[in-house]
């Protein structure tokens, strides 16, 4: 009598699983581009002039940063599967120094608009008017909840990093890395949308 | 003694598993276990609901206040909403009987992941906590409506961020028991069963699970960005900061249309099962009934725009809100003629969860055909935040996904607890909660046409002689369902133990043993026939 | 369990999709520059659609898995841009 049929591993299972996870968070972020494309449709001059105080150059290297953490990380799996433990963790290592640089940037970059008062809520940012208004509402709050799913990510592979470490997660199951890339290439993904939104239109 | 009566006595109920006492349910990963742990949380929060909405009747008895003051009818109606909406009828079938039924109707020995099927439930206790605990913290409970619509939701002083916190906790436990659900419909299923050998409330709970997946992020979303701005001041609905209310309107819309299948659709699948096994008679139409499940999930994305026809949206919207909201109805319509054509001919059983099929089809029909004339812009211009749409919703939702819950308990019970209830009781409850009900939501349609408004703690005289009928209604309902339930109570102890298959039904769930064992199949069932095999 | 598993993406594809990745973004920062007008964003959110291809594609394994996924993504990008289309349809006509 098998009481444990369903114990079995099933690897399809947990990356479909993960997969539907994605889609809602995809529907999470599109009510934002909802928000986005009504306010920007209804104040298009202000969009324009006010995306052209964003520094160009650190969203373009941001944009680079996370496009090459991808990278890593889908690297970190063929690595894996060629039994190749220690250029994974590397990998691993690497794709995390890149979230967290990402991060700093983006502290940098929020810092320099806050010195000059331009945050939601302050009295700066209302004189300016309801198209600057709404922008950096906008800015504040995709980039602000995409830098939340960036720490998520960054915990979730740091884990996979400990399982890889301590053999956890290893060549004959590797799913919970294929997993956590998944994760990070959505979070770079929003990044691609957000990036021309912000910086681009111009 | 018999194999069956063996196999009867180790149960799910009393197994013996690594933790003890309540530990052993709270802790517990078994399917079962956590649809009745689901089932004992959802029906504490309906009485308090129907509690609730009792007291709101008995306001309304007369004009003027009777029992409370404005401010207190507003923050009943709004918990009244709030509890209903997100604790009962949304995680409803979904989370007790989906649970208890879906991987036994498939063969499965659980749900694919059965953690996070515990997760979902610590998640919808979270929530509701928090939903309650707004009721008490601070500056008053919320009063903004089940709807928290902008820019009062943020501009009250009254409490709001718990009780909006908990619906957005409430909302992550309803993606992961869709998400759950999907994976498990997609991998779990047993050898030989193919899709179109499954069937209907299993692929209702499919149908559901991809609207749980897909539209609840954006009130996820929605709810965050009303968190924004009472705390920020971010400006995406205030008009004096460039924002627009009718958004906020859109996208809270944008789920909670889609929400209303999630409610509706386990319900019609619970009541093509009982049709099917009370006509003793296969399901008139499987395939037509499972595209117009399909139909309903997909359709009912794209017409959110009928609960604004009056808030100034361009006509434009108007239009296409309005002709997409009329395509809804088709595939319902054809669900409805079907479930006639089942019992068509059929060899007709009438017991308990029949007579609950039969008055859904009933309340069912009403609903809808106020729905469709909701639709029609001209007369929605009229009857809008009437009385008339609240009788709409508590026929299509209360008694839809209402009566199909009550149903599907009678029809399940045998199977989930062992016993047979009490039928001439049973029947009795059913019989007062059903006068009870179309006495108290009944008169609604004529008072709303007439023009008495919803939400008002107070109305014209003129009013008077309807609602008196309505809240004695309520009076009806409210003894039907305490019949209801205290027959179902001492069924627990004092009801006769039940067979495998009491009622001749030919799905998966008949085959096993009443309660069923913890690893629901000795065997891996082989399915070689389709769902309703009757010859 | 299944092909996938065994399917191995080389080191040198990703570092050539990770090129071809930076190329587009240079690229549509540099558009920005040249071009003005409505053109500019309907270009760079072409350009976007193009590196989220590549990354579904190759990084996320899309290529490789099972048609059922990718058929997934698809309907939800299609969904939350029928959303936006409808809502507009708001906006637009008022």
């Amino acid at each position: 009598m098998n009481t444990h049929a369903y114990i079995h591993r099933d690897d399809l299972t947990s990356k479909t699983g993960m997969w539907l996870f994605l889609f809602t968070e995809m529907l999470l972020f599109g009510g934002l581009f909802v928000v986005y494309s009504v306010y920007r449709f209804r104040n298009p001059l202000a969009f324009h002039m006010a995306a052209g105080e964003l520094s160009v150059f650190i969203g373009t290297l941001n944009t680079v940063i996370l496009l090459t953490s991808s990278a890593t990380i889908a690297m970190s799996v063929t690595a894996m599967q060629k039994q190749n433990k220690k250029l994974t963790l590397l990998l691993l290592g690497i794709t995390i120094l890149l979230g967290v640089a990402f991060l700093v940037n983006k502290y940098f970059e929020w810092g320099g608009h806050i010195r000059e008062h331009i945050y939601p809520g302050s009295s700066v940012l209302a004189l300016r008017g309801q198209g600057d208004v709404l922008f950096y509402g906008l800015y504040y709050f995709m980039t602000g909840l995409h830098a939340l799913h960036i720490v998520i990510g960054l915990v979730f592979i740091g884990f996979i990093t400990v399982f890889v470490f301590i053999n956890k997660v290893n060549t004959e199951n590797f799913v919970l890395l294929e997993n956590s890339g998944l994760y990070w290439h959505l979070v770079d993904l929003i990044w691609i949308f957000l990036f021309p939104l912000f910086y681009l239109i111009t | 003694m018999s194999p069956e009566k063996n196999a009867a006595e180790h149960n799910y109920l009393n197994y013996k598993g690594k933790y003890k006492g309540i530990f052993s349910w709270i802790f517990s990963t078994d399917h079962k276990r956590i649809g009745l742990l689901y089932l004992f949380s959802i029906l504490s929060f309906f009485i308090i609901g129907a509690t609730l909405g009792l007291l709101m009747k008995f306001e309304l008895i007369a004009p003027g206040s009777t029992i409370m003051d404005a401010q207190s009818y507003n923050a009943f109606f709004t918990l009244h909403g709030i509890i209903m909406i997100f604790a009962v009828v949304i995680p409803g079938l979904p989370a007790v009987f989906g649970n208890f039924l879906l991987p036994i109707m498939i063969g499965a020995k659980d749900v694919a992941f059965p953690k996070i099927n515990l997760l979902s439930w610590y998640l919808y206790v979270t929530g509701v906590t928090l939903v309650l605990l707004s009721q008490f913290a601070g500056q008053g409970p919320p009063d903004t409506g089940w709807t928290f619509y902008a820019p009062y939701s943020f501009r009250t002083t009254n409490t709001m961020l718990p009780a909006v916190f908990g619906a957005f906790v409430l909302g992550f436990s309803s993606i992961l028991t869709g998400l759950n659900f999907l994976v498990t419909i997609h991998r779990m299923r047993a050898p030989g069963m193919t899709w179109l050998k499954m069937p209907l409330f299993p692929w209702s709970l499919y149908a559901t699970g991809w609207v749980q997946l897909l539209a609840t992020p954006i009130i996820g979303i929605t709810l965050l960005m009303i968190v924004g701005e009472r705390t920020l001041h971010i400006g995406f609905f205030d008009p004096t900061l460039g924002g627009d209310p009718i958004l906020y309107q859109h996208l809270f819309w944008t789920y909670s249309h889609p929400a209303v299948y999630i409610m509706i659709l386990p319900a019609m699948g619970a009541i093509s099962e009982i049709i099917s096994t009370f006509s003793h008679k296969t399901i008139f139409g499987y395939r037509f009934m499972i595209a117009s499940l399909l139909a309903i999930a997909f359709v009912g994305y794209f017409i959110w725009g009928h609960h604004m026809f009056t808030s100034g949206m361009s006509g434009t919207a108007l239009y296409t809100f309005s002709l997409l909201t009329f395509l809804v109805a088709i595939p319902s319509a054809i669900k409805v003629f079907n479930w006639i054509s089942t019992m068509h001919k059929g060899s007709i059983d009438l017991q308990t969860p029949f007579y609950w099929a039969m008055a859904f089809i009933f309340v069912f029909m009403i609903g809808g055909f106020s729905g469709l004339i909701l639709g029609s812009l001209a007369a929605n211009v009229h009857l809008h935040n009437t009385h008339f749409v609240v009788a709409h919703f508590h026929f299509i939702v209360f008694g839809g996904t209402g009566f199909a819950f009550f149903g599907a308990a009678h029809y399940w019970f045998p199977k989930i607890t062992g016993r047979m209830y009490d039928t001439k009781w049973a029947n009795i409850g059913l019989v007062l909660f059903f006068l009870g009900f179309i006495t108290l939501y009944g008169p609604m349609f004529y008072l709303g046409f007439k023009g008495m408004p919803r939400r008002y703690f107070d109305y014209d005289e003129v009013f008077h002689a309807g609602n008196i009928i309505s809240t004695m209604g309520s009076w009806v309902l409210y003894s039907g369902l305490a019949i209801i339930l205290i027959n179902l109570f001492s069924a627990l102890r004092g009801g006769k133990k039940a067979v495998s298959d009491p009622w001749g039904g030919k799905t998966l769930e008949w085959t096993i043993p009443s309660p069923p064992p913890v690893e629901n199949f000795v065997e891996t069932p082989f399915i070689t026939r389709g769902p309703y095999d009757y010859k | 369990m299944g092909n996938e598993k065994n399917h191995i993406i080389p080191y040198l594809s990703i570092l050539y999709v990770l090129a071809g990745l930076i190329a587009l973004t240079l690229t549509s920062v540099t558009l920005t520059h040249i071009f003005l007008g409505t053109l500019t964003v309907t270009i760079a959110l072409l350009i976007a659609a193009i590196k989220s291809f590549f990354v579904l594609r190759i990084f996320m394994h899309l290529k490789f898995e099972k048609r059922m996924f990718s058929i997934g993504v698809t309907a939800v990008a299609l969904l939350i841009s029928v959303v936006i289309i409808i809502t507009l349809l708001d906006y637009l006509y008022r």
